[in-house]
């Protein structure tokens, strides 16, 4: 067992704390399987330019912290480039300190938007995925301004931990639209050698979403890590996506 | 955010995206920060591929640092240990703690505070969000 990293300094009010999916991401990318499928695709020997690895939303950064500090198992070769993004600022704090032990920079930010095109050789994303009547809306610049939180009141507070907390979960209708607003990015930011892994819950109906995503042509889509089954159904998957043709 | 972080991001207004003028983003009023990183020459090495040489001139150029070479350094000069230490301390030891990065085509300036980057965009841009399949 690799060791997981340290989230002990990380306040849970806003921020999802590491849980069964989270562990789920760690097992699958240090699986026997997928880390000898990530190493054939990036050690040196293939190309000696660094991988760029990019997670969104990152929360507590448990995961890219163990990607980080686990990378040369997983891909083969200890030199990497982390970078995580997530809307709550809090967590963009709490991850610089999860990961600190890499090489890593935080932004706050939604999704992708910013980053440059054909530029993410790695995407991890562990979605909010419970379906939801609505979808909450993203925070303003403003919400994430340190400042502004001094002098709000406790039950202002209590409000704004608890919204930042429907942000960690809740994916509106089919639990999905988040995460299709990633997938459709994907082609645009991933690199020739780019693989991203996104986790889905039954709900989400994995298997709908990998055929859709082969429907985009020259692209490929496998359950690569599951939680096992309950009751005849896969609860949570992890599925990768990747090019199966050069552009 | 380290500077190296520059180079990889673009203004994320989608309409903005497929302008040269959005990359890199510009950094103004940035306060930087020194910390330490282990020098590792072979980590260079292997960055500089992955570099857009002349987004990053302009970002070296903006923040007072010496100017660069006018081209990528390959071959040869991947070995000489001052042209990576120079590179080590721009791109990895230098950290933006506040200050804007500032897009040349829109103009919206992201701030940065305690060391990150907020790309949040204000609701009459946000319309515009994410979704950049080419």
């Amino acid at each position: 067992m690799l060791p997981t990293p340290d989230t002990s300094h990380v306040s849970f009010d806003t921020i999802y704390e590491p849980s069964e999916d989270s562990y789920l991401f760690l097992d699958t990318l240090a699986s026997a399987s997928e880390s000898q499928w990530l190493s054939d695709r990036f050690q040196k020997g293939t190309s000696s330019a660094v991988p760029f690895v990019v997670e969104a939303g990152t929360g507590s950064g448990v995961v890219l912290g163990f990607v980080a500090a686990q990378s040369q198992k997983i891909f083969g070769r200890q030199d990497i480039l982390t970078l995580g993004t997530d809307v709550n600022r809090n967590a963009c704090m709490a991850t610089r300190e999860t990961v600190s032990r890499a090489i890593s920079t935080e932004q706050s930010r939604d999704l992708c938007s910013p980053l440059r095109p054909g530029s993410v050789d790695v995407l991890l994303f562990n979605p909010p995925y419970v379906p939801t009547d609505e979808l909450p809306r993203l925070p303003t610049a403003l919400e994430n301004d340190p400042t502004a939180l001094k002098g709000m009141s406790t039950s202002a507070r209590f409000d704004q931990d608890s919204y930042f907390l429907s942000l960690t979960y809740a994916g509106g209708a089919d639990g999905m639209e988040t995460t299709n607003r990633l997938l459709d990015s994907i082609p645009g930011i991933l690199s020739d050698r780019g693989v991203a892994y996104v986790l889905l819950c039954k709900q989400n109906q994995p298997e709908v979403v990998k055929e859709q995503i082969r429907g985009w042509g020259g692209w490929d889509a496998e359950t690569v890590g599951s939680s096992g089954m309950q009751a005849g159904w896969e609860k949570l998957v992890i599925v990768r996506i990747w090019r199966s043709q050069k552009p | 955010m380290k500077v190296i972080t520059a180079n990889f991001v673009t203004c994320a207004v989608k309409e903005c995206k497929t302008t040269a003028t959005s990359f890199p983003l510009h950094f103004h009023d940035a306060e930087l920060e020194l910390q330490e990183v282990d020098f590792q020459p072979e980590f260079i090495r292997n960055v500089i591929p992955r570099i857009d040489w002349e987004g990053l001139r302009t970002t070296a150029n903006e923040l007072g640092f010496p100017s660069l070479p006018e081209t990528k350094p390959e071959g040869d000069e991947l070995t000489n240990e001052q042209t990576l230490k120079d590179l080590h301390r721009l791109l990895l030891e230098t950290q933006v703690m506040e200050g804007k990065l500032v897009c040349g085509t829109c103009g919206h300036a992201y701030a940065i505070k305690e060391g990150i980057a907020n790309f949040l965009l204000p609701s009459h841009l946000g319309k515009f969000r994410i979704e950049f399949r080419s």
